[in-house]
């Protein structure tokens, strides 16, 4: 049953799915970013950002542009090696069948 | 979740992971038209030369300046063709065509470009014109290789190409035009045909 322990469950949502895609492959994205690519309302963002920040997986910066607040979103290390394990365990479970 | 899910997820997260660190409207179509222009600038400048009554360039002569004139055409063109092409391809791909992706990929082309584009301005200025087409395909070649991470496709291998064939122009000096030809003209015309069978399928 390894594979299924891999599947993890903080995954298991279209937008923190989209959110962790998009910090495995830049650097870093600020709040405007990812709520353009993932097409969602602010709360709903806001609330998926506060569940992955809460497992350790993304860190957050907050800090002024001039005199707007700027939040800037990364991925932690353990954040990306728990979204490899569940893509490798996605990718297993669809061999399998 | 059923198998339909998991497969749904997986194309998510690819879809996203281009998306958002990719450009994806490039066509090879602006390509083949790079190559139209360069093979026909070439002809102009082929026959500016000819005509002259030399088979060699002197760097104040009015000949060099329509050259240069000619080679800036070529320039211009091929670049208002890549953005009139992209633009529409990106309304077709929906996607945005100005955001942080064409950002890096701008910044990350053009960096290697300018500065090889002064460095020629400057050494032809000291009279030192043998190496420019030599210095214009090295350039170019890693301005491409830079610019590949942002951008889905093969440019790389294209910028590998130039890049091979300037060091090869800076060896064979006497045929730094046919050279030139190749790779701007020839070379884009084949590289941009690839991609627009790859597109079209």
């Amino acid at each position: 049953m390894g594979i299924i322990e891999n599947i993890n469950k903080v995954f298991d949502h279209r937008i923190r799915l989209g959110i962790m895609s998009i910090l495995m492959v830049n650097d870093e994205a600020d709040f405007n970013r990812l709520k353009e690519l993932l097409d969602v309302t602010d709360g709903n963002l806001a609330s998926h950002i506060k569940a992955l920040e809460k497992e350790a997986y993304i860190l957050v910066e907050k800090q002024f542009i001039g005199r707007k607040p700027n939040t800037r979103y990364s991925s932690t290390a353990l954040g990306k090696k728990e979204f490899k394990k569940h893509i490798e365990a996605l990718e297993t479970l669809l061999r399998k069948k | 979740m059923s198998e339909q899910d998991y497969l749904k997820d997986i194309s998510e997260i690819k879809n996203l992971m281009n998306r958002s660190s990719r450009f994806i409207s490039l066509s090879g179509l602006a390509g083949i038209f790079a190559g139209i222009y360069a093979l026909i600038g070439a002809a102009i400048a082929y026959y500016l030369v000819v005509n002259s009554g030399r088979d060699y360039l002197i760097l104040d002569g009015h000949i060099f300046k329509m050259i240069l004139l000619d080679l800036a055409l070529v320039a211009l063109c091929s670049i208002v063709t890549a953005i009139f092409i992209t633009t529409r391809k990106a309304k077709e791909d929906q996607v945005k065509i100005w955001d942080e992706t064409t950002r890096k990929l701008l910044m990350s082309f053009l960096v290697p470009l300018i500065t090889g584009g002064i460095y020629i301005l400057i050494i032809l200025n000291q009279q030192k014109y043998g190496q420019t087409g030599a210095l214009m395909l090295i350039f170019y070649g890693l301005a491409l290789v830079n610019a590949s991470k942002f951008t889905i496709g093969n440019i790389k291998y294209l910028g590998y190409i130039e890049i091979a064939l300037g060091l090869v122009c800076a060896l064979l000096p006497g045929y730094g035009f046919w050279i030139w030809v190749l790779g701007f003209g020839v070379m884009h015309i084949i590289y941009g045909s690839f991609m627009l069978i790859k597109e079209k399928r």
